[in-house]
């Protein structure tokens, strides 16, 4: 590009018909080789730009997208989604901050941190958790919790609010921290699940590893012997990701490879991976809502950041709960079945009354498809199916 | 000792002129009594002459309708927060929210009324301004306000103004426009860009600074539906895709009628700065508010004069046809994108963006 050219449009570059039209023709072609593909979109965010872009119908009936698991409200279990809630309801003055996804999804007893708002307790929505800790300056006298959640792309803003909160000596602030790792929920599909078993290839996530860097999924790619792309959430991103996949299968490859080079780099943000070592700690073990307990796939707060940690400071105890039984959630968040495959849904489960997590984000497969796929007669066939 | 002139009288009957400049709204300018009246006559008045209330009675005698023409009436509470905002404010927005809910019914529009509810402790140049673009919207509409009212809540129980319209307009005999007349084969066309008005408060509210400044389209439509109504008699819908957008205007009709929708992303227009800070706000310019746009579903024969009509006209030019009416009993509305593919347009769900109108 020279100094002549006009800046490059982010907004159109990337969803440009024609293009879109020439790189289904390339998938088409090299869909041939076999009868079958299937692979999955680890992230929520792909798994809402695929239906919000009907990407479906530019890929032929041999390549199955699989949804993943990797929408931070959906996997999060209804026992820490408690604690959340009796902390809110319990201490008094107490003011719990969390991102507006979070307020709605049911927890047990059909409650939510809605619910809990109109009980009386003091529940905050905030957009960034240095939200949360503006409000612990202006409200000295009251404790502020912030409910933090979701993978590594929202893990370094924690890590600077809690650190911050250190430095300030704000004693009324602290985290309840659930934040979770791309990684190792990589690694359980592949290993456990049995959609995993089924997968020829995972389109990795692209805002997480802009943190992570491409070469945190190198050890799972190369442990399943599965290709792994890593895309940005642009529609040609992806599909260029799904032609870049198959032409791996084809060739018998599977490596690493980075599709979102303009945000993706091989070792990632090392400040941010610095921040995430000395305010966090690995944990020996973590529960995923629909895929169980992971071992070291999730982050609690260091010892050396105790005063901060909300578990620590309020004796929060864990206690798992089950799915609702009619809930498909968990076999959804393993790609083993699809959101029509689910009873309830579209009826008794529905963006406005929620019964599972997959239908309260906009990045969960549920909602995706309610809002943007439900007018499609034959429903998405899930893995294996 | 001659009898005091009339101004002079008015004058020892209020006491001391309202401070318009540093003055804010007390509890005594809507408890009825002097200071109300001198809060109308000295702002209000002063503000829509010719276009106010003739008379101060307790409502307006309004000459009969034409033989054969009938009545409608619409109604509008407007909210908006910021009160101001980059092309307009909520003064001109309470006249063209309503002037166009009557225009949309195919009607001319006659008459209205506005009642301010004001809080405690607003200033009285806000206030002042407000009324002065409410009478130039008034005027530049050619619709009186004929009947008006002033209330004032406690500081706190409000939040600056609040203002609810009523208007009313005249029906032609034979005119029978409404959202159960669409039908499979229609033409739908939008009369310009989506999402002017809701991305202008947006970017406002989070101070967000583009290249160019985004505006709100608040315009009235009834002069832009005169010339749509003159070229193409036959149209079976018209509305103003406000709260909610096209898509919620789209869903609506679809249900009213018992058809599907079929939309063509590439066709419908959108500015490329307000499509940016749709992506930057996670938000789609199809559910975005407009306050000066016109959905038109009609007769596929009649679109081609149809366009050509709203494209002539200064409120039209990017007037575009984007979809078809088509037979679906469960009243979906679909797209084609952009990309090829196709995907539901659904309702919204969950939390709307507030006080946008």
């Amino acid at each position: 590009m020279t100094s002549a050219d006009p800046p490059l449009n982010y907004l159109s570059a990337f969803r440009d018909g024609a293009l879109a039209a020439s790189l289904a023709e390339a998938i088409q072609k090299a869909a041939l080789a076999r009868p079958r593909y299937a692979f999955m979109e680890f992230c929520g965010g792909h798994t809402h730009a695929i239906a919000r872009h009907g990407l479906v119908d530019l890929l032929p009936a041999s390549v199955r997208m699989i949804h993943g698991p990797g929408c931070p409200v959906c996997v999060l279990p209804i026992g820490r989604l408690d604690m959340a809630l009796d902390l809110a309801l319990s201490q008094p003055g107490l003011i719990l901050c969390a991102y507006g996804d979070c307020l709605r999804v049911p927890a047990s007893g059909g409650r939510s941190l809605f619910q809990a708002r109109a009980q009386g307790a003091d529940v905050r929505m905030v957009y960034s958790p240095t939200d949360a800790l503006a409000l612990a300056r202006t409200h000295p006298d009251r404790q502020v919790v912030f409910l933090a959640i979701g993978f590594e792309t929202t893990t370094p803003p924690t890590a600077v609010v809690i650190r911050a909160a250190a430095q300030a000596g704000h004693a009324n602030f602290s985290v309840l921290c659930n934040h979770v790792l791309t990684p190792p929920a990589m690694d359980a599909i592949l290993a456990e699940a049995p959609g995993g078993a089924g997968l020829d290839g995972l389109v990795g996530p692209g805002h997480v590893s802009t943190v992570t860097g491409s070469g945190a999924y190198e050890a799972v790619s190369r442990r399943h012997g599965k290709p792994v792309v890593i895309a940005g959430f642009e529609p040609l991103d992806i599909l260029q990701a799904v032609l870049m996949l198959l032409r791996q299968v084809n060739a018998g490859r599977a490596e690493v490879e980075n599709e979102f080079t303009r945000g993706v780099t091989a070792a990632g943000n090392r400040r941010a991976q610095a921040l995430m070592e000395e305010v966090f700690s690995l944990r020996d073990t973590f529960e995923w809502r629909g895929l169980g307990e992971i071992p070291r796939s999730a982050l609690g707060i260091h010892p050396r950041y105790a005063r901060w940690d909300a578990e620590a400071r309020f004796s929060l105890p864990y206690r798992p709960v089950a799915d609702a039984k009619a809930c498909e959630c968990g076999a959804i968040l393993r790609g083993e079945k699809g959101p029509t495959d689910c009873r309830i849904f579209g009826t008794a489960c529905t963006p406005e009354t929620p019964v599972g997590a997959c239908m309260v984000s906009a990045e969960g497969a549920c909602a995706a498809h309610f809002h943007y796929g439900r007018f499609r007669p034959a429903p998405v066939a899930a893995a294996g199916a | 000792m001659a009898g005091p002139s009339p101004k002079s009288a008015s004058r020892w009957t209020l006491g001391r002129p309202l401070d318009l400049r540093h003055g804010r709204v007390e509890m005594s300018h809507g408890a009825g009594g002097r200071a109300t009246t001198q809060l109308v006559e000295t702002l209000f008045q002063a503000a829509l002459g010719e276009m106010g209330p003739r008379e101060s009675d307790d409502g307006a005698v309004l000459p009969p309708l034409a033989p054969g023409e009938r009545l409608v009436m619409a109604c509008d509470g407007h909210v908006v927060s910021p009160l101001f905002f980059p092309g307009g404010d909520i003064g001109c927005l309470a006249v063209h929210g309503t002037v166009n809910d009557v225009a949309v019914m195919g009607a001319r529009p006659l008459y209205l009324t506005a009642s301010f509810i004001l809080e405690e402790g607003f200033p009285l140049a806000d206030l002042q301004r407000i009324v002065a673009s409410l009478a130039r919207a008034s005027r530049d509409a050619g619709v009186p306000v004929v009947a008006g009212d002033t209330k004032v809540v406690e500081r706190g129980k409000g939040d600056g103004v609040f203002i609810a319209t009523t208007g009313v307009g005249a029906l032609p005999t034979g005119r029978n426009i409404g959202g159960r007349q669409a039908r499979p084969g229609d033409a739908i066309l939008i009369s310009g860009t989506l999402g002017d008005h809701g991305l202008a408060i947006l970017a406002q509210r989070e101070h967000l600074q583009f290249a160019s400044e985004i505006v709100s389209d608040t315009a009235p439509l009834h002069g832009l539906i005169d010339a749509l109504l003159a070229a193409a008699p036959g149209v079976h819908v018209l509305r103003d895709p406000t709260r909610g957008g096209l898509a919620t205007v789209l869903n609506e009709i679809a249900r009213q009628s018992g058809v599907g929708i079929d939309l063509d992303e590439a066709a419908i227009p959108v500015r490329a700065d307000v499509a940016a800070a749709c992506e930057l706000l996670g938000l789609d310019p199809l559910y975005a508010a407009n306050e000066g746009k016109v959905v038109v579903v009609l007769p596929a024969e009649e679109a081609d004069a149809a366009l050509t009509a709203l494209r002539g006209h200064p409120l039209g030019r990017q007037a575009a046809r984007v979809g078809t009416v088509i037979e679906d009993p469960q009243g979906f509305v679909q797209m084609r994108t952009r990309m090829g593919g196709r995907r539901l347009v659904d309702w919204l769900t969950g939390e709307q963006l507030p006080r946008i109108c």
